[in-house]
């Protein structure tokens, strides 16, 4: 039996703007609780909001990032609902008229592009943030309350977690590229929310739709629709369908658990906000947001392979994050070996990232100091080995690879009559390894030369040293 | 000479020109508020201590030579869901009966800015829902005409405080002609605005497009004067107007000279059922002192005036089931002693804490926004409002002012509609219109029926609020010898 996931997801990204939605308190993460508030965050009787041309902003750039249509006339309305993190029983959203739609992102597979359609970005503002004490006791903080957000909304596009995974990286990336947010899911900048059900291909059987909340990292969201798709796929091949419900993911038992049944479709009662005037778009606004845009990753990645002579997929990898781009493009700026920089970067700059989990730009290393390093392997000044050892150290203590070279003794050592003596030593002491080299065992001339390195601390130079046995054995 | 008895211009000349201190003109209104009050319930809070300090500071400006403000000593009233710093903001309800607001509105900063002294909160129908005043937590207001008879509402307090000489003005709020209804039964001017000319920062909406913040005045002279206070844009009201106005309220011309020229449209749509039958000789007596001023007076058609009140109607309550959402219990107001749950947190405090009519006003409009049949009523009202707007566009064309009753019925007993709502909504039947279309109108006193006070309704296109003062010092100087 075939079957055919469907997922869509609905992000909401928090927009890093200096003030809030509708007033003038300070959008910031943390901070003392309920001090970054005033009557219209508060929603306290007789105020008023007043939107944040900013945020407005910041939305147009997202839309137009993910090629979205740009409504020149809008309008926000509310959403009407209770709950405590809620100060005014209505959030303001915008229900039929969405400042973005009809958008798309495209994501890389193996067999090439696809691409996942967006249905609408809206602007809103965000809740207050509710804490369940163990006492059982909740505290509310309003500090985020009012804090500009977008909601991204997609079509049911993405047929594998995979895909919803690759979006989720496309989606992020294009963000922080665009500077409208920090995207940091770990502190709640953006959120993700996924709809899953699933076809059988054959019977068109369908399962109804599962809504998954409380997502803290990609790794769950994939882990979640991974878990859902499977469970779902159960009950189809037991005949059964499942219940339109709300599930949320727990981390630690690593399953979905159902968080409340829907009923009929919910009514928020929307309706225009009459507080604040009807928005008027100039398309003039939108060519100047769209002029100043910076590079997207996917025109940054074109003009990498074109202009770097770069593969497409080193191209993909260092254009994945705007930082680790200008990284590149600022090494090359010391070291004028596009290849050579993209390798040492791809290679062993990107482990260490990963060994130390942490971005680019948050490591001890620079351009400066990578390209430096790559200089003084490239002129034999050291092995490459030896730079690899100094790569270690630059991330741990943001050294200059020159300095560290220096106080080590590490530069490589390529006068003959400096290495022969240690290389006619080793020859004598393995007699076996030049019979079994002279048999025809390659390896053994990897043994020996190992050992000459050994001998000089690694400092020699490995070709020399592998020119000078060779040179040794055929005398023998 | 009776202090309490002077108009706002008065009191303001006299401090100027030191004949009486501001001290002296707040003590004259505190005395009177305090002899006459218990009889009229105009009040809410009373800001003693805060009015005479107030009223030091103006009088030791003029002491020093300063400049003073358009307001300068003059004793004012605020409808009580202006919110206050210092003082509470109960809007006549349970729900807010010790609510204290931690900033001013925009209208209060302007006061102050203008050496007004605020001297106290007025009383008002549930958060101004009603036009009769009977729906206080606080009580009802009576009538200084009579106080057998309610003053309107649901502005009705400001009204009362400045009928019972116990302010020279008042603000009020108007959203489907709270200001006018009861200035129109107290035989006193108010004027609503144009929708955005008077910043609404700070004021507890009803309805927040159709609110206005207006005045109230013993004359058009001291009703301009207030307004010209609190016009003007403000940057934290998104609906503001960005222009601003100079608004005329200078006497000394002949009514003539305000009127000559003026052209006057009569809806010929007035004279509904609904309608009282006397009021049609008494418009027929209007007419003729404008005409006699020199005004040209037509019949013209606003064909959609009748759907006007039905419009209002689920317009006002879909918004208002919106705004009392944030009454809740949870961070301000009345929240009720025994609850088990969120929920039921929510619905036992707004359960003890709010009127009848504040819940039927919720439920209808809770209906109208809700998916199905009621939804089908909203869509409607908004096109309907839409076509209410063109015929008044229409009109304004070729008419400076258009004339109407202020209320299709006069002032009626106390108690004697009490359980009518409906009959009560209809008393907005010329005024919510106005709201719809965000125009502004002065209701002005035109004289009594069998003892029972008129109020003339006198129409002007959105910021035309010129053309309704001119009109409205022209008929008060041409109503001098009676109608």
């Amino acid at each position: 039996m075939a079957y055919k996931t469907l997922i869509g997801l609905e992000i909401h990204v928090e927009l890093a703007t200096k003030t809030k939605m509708f007033c003038g308190c300070a959008n910031s993460f943390g901070g003392e609780a309920n001090t970054h508030c005033c009557p219209v965050c508060l929603g306290l009787p007789g105020s008023l909001p007043v939107i944040n041309k900013t945020a407005v902003e910041y939305a147009i750039k997202a839309g137009i990032a993910f090629n979205c249509k740009i409504n020149t006339k809008t309008k926000m309305d509310r959403k009407n609902y209770y709950y405590a993190d809620l100060v005014k029983g209505y959030q303001i959203s915008q229900d039929d008229i969405p400042l973005c739609e009809d958008g798309y992102i495209e994501i890389e597979l193996e067999n090439g592009t696809k691409k996942i359609n967006l249905q609408r970005i809206h602007i809103e503002e965000d809740t207050g943030k509710l804490t369940h004490t163990m006492e059982g006791d909740t505290l509310i903080d309003y500090n985020r309350s009012g804090v500009p957000l977008i909601e991204i909304v997609s079509k049911p596009d993405m047929n594998t977690p995979e895909e919803a995974r690759l979006f989720l990286e496309k989606l992020r990336s294009t963000l922080k590229y665009i500077e409208v947010s920090d995207v940091k899911m770990e502190e709640g900048s953006l959120r993700c929310d996924i709809n899953i059900n699933v076809v059988d291909t054959e019977s068109g059987a369908k399962t109804n739709i599962t809504e998954i909340k409380n997502l803290n990292s990609f790794r769950g969201a994939v882990k979640a629709m991974e878990y859902e798709e499977e469970r779902h796929i159960q009950l189809l091949k037991e005949g059964k369908n499942t219940v339109r419900e709300t599930r949320r993911w727990d981390e630690v038992k690593n399953e979905t658990i159902t968080m409340r049944e829907k009923g009929g479709a919910e009514d928020y009662r929307y309706a225009v906000d009459g507080d604040l005037a009807p928005i008027e778009i100039s398309q003039t606004w939108i060519e100047e947001i769209r002029s100043n845009l910076p590079e997207l990753p996917h025109d940054k990645k074109e003009r990498f392979i074109k202009e770097y002579d770069l593969s497409e997929y080193d191209a993909g990898v260092l254009t994945a994050s705007k930082e680790l781009a200008s990284f590149f493009e600022e090494t090359i700026k010391y070291i004028d070996d596009t290849k050579l920089v993209s390798n040492w970067i791809m290679g062993d700059v990107l482990r260490r990232l990963k060994d130390e989990e942490i971005e680019i730009e948050d490591s001890k290393i620079t351009p400066k100091a990578l390209g430096q390093l790559i200089s003084l392997v490239k002129s034999g000044k050291i092995n490459n080995n030896t730079g690899k050892k100094v790569l270690r150290e630059v991330f741990e203590t943001g050294k200059d690879p020159e300095v560290i070279v220096k106080e080590k003794g590490l530069i490589q050592i390529s006068d003959e009559s400096q290495i022969l003596e240690i290389v006619e030593r080793v020859l004598s002491e393995n007699q076996q390894s030049i019979v079994d080299y002279k048999n025809g065992k390659d390896r053994a001339l990897g043994f020996l030369v190992g050992q000459v390195m050994k001998a000089s601390r690694g400092k020699a130079n490995p070709q020399l040293v592998n020119k000078m046995i060779l040179d040794l054995i055929d005398k023998m | 000479m009776d202090i309490v008895k002077l108009s706002a211009l008065e009191i303001r000349e006299k401090i100027l020109n030191k004949e009486l201190s501001a001290t002296q003109v707040v003590k004259a209104h505190l005395d009177r508020i305090d002899e006459i009050d218990k009889d009229i319930n105009a009040f809410i809070s009373i800001n003693k201590e805060e009015a005479l300090k107030a009223a030091e500071q103006v009088d030791e400006k003029i002491k020093n030579g300063e400049d003073l403000g358009s307001l300068a000593g003059i004793p004012i009233a605020l409808k009580d869901n202006i919110v206050t710093r210092g003082t509470k903001t109960t809007c006549g309800s349970k729900m807010l009966e010790d609510f204290m607001s931690p900033y001013d509105a925009r209208v209060v900063e302007m006061i102050k800015s203008q050496d007004g002294i605020i001297i106290g909160k007025t009383n008002m129908d549930e958060f101004a829902m009603g036009s009769s005043n009977e729906r206080s937590y606080f009580g009802p207001t009576k009538n200084p005409v009579n106080t057998k008879l309610v003053p309107g509402g649901s502005s009705g307090g400001s009204a009362a405080a400045v009928k019972a000489n116990e302010v020279p003005l008042a603000l009020g709020t108007d959203t489907g002609g709270s200001i006018r209804q009861p200035a129109a039964y107290c035989d006193l001017v108010g004027i609503k605005p144009s929708y955005g000319l008077v910043s609404r920062y700070g004021v507890v909406p009803l309805a927040n497009t159709l609110d206005a913040v207006g005045v109230f005045g013993k004359n058009v002279t001291d009703a301009a004067l207030m307004l010209s206070a609190i016009a003007g844009y403000d940057e934290k009201d998104s609906t503001s107007y960005e222009n601003s106005i100079d608004l005329v309220f200078e006497k000394g011309l002949e009514p003539i000279e305000y009127i000559k020229g003026m052209k006057i449209g009569i809806p010929k749509e007035i004279y509904l059922d609904e309608v009282d039958k006397r009021l049609k000789d008494h418009m027929d007596k209007v007419i003729k002192i404008f005409e006699s001023l020199g005004a040209s007076v037509e019949e013209i058609s606003l064909p959609h005036l009748k759907y006007g009140l039905a419009t209002y109607h689920v317009i006002a309550t879909a918004e208002i089931s919106s705004n009392m959402a944030r009454f809740d219990g949870l961070r301000y107001g009345h929240r009720a002693k025994e609850y088990s749950s969120l929920d039921e947190l929510y619905t036992n405090s707004r359960t003890e804490a709010f009127g009848d009519e504040v819940k039927r006003r919720i439920l209808m409009g809770t209906y109208y926004l809700s998916m199905g049949h009621g939804r089908d009523y909203y869509e409607k009202a908004l096109k309907m409002r839409t076509l209410i707007i063109d015929d008044f566009n229409k009109a304004f064309k070729d008419y400076d002012i258009i004339l109407t009753p202020t209320s299709p019925i006069l002032p009626f007993e106390l108690g004697k509609l009490k359980d009518e709502p409906l009959t009560k909504d209809l008393t907005g039947i010329f005024t919510a219109p106005v709201n719809l279309a965000g125009l502004c109108a002065m209701s002005i006193p035109c004289g009594y029926i069998d003892g029972l006070p008129v109020g003339l309704q006198i129409i002007g296109d959105r910021f035309k609020e010129n053309n309704i003062i001119k009109a409205g010092l022209g008929f008060e100087g041409g109503m001098k010898n009676g109608i």
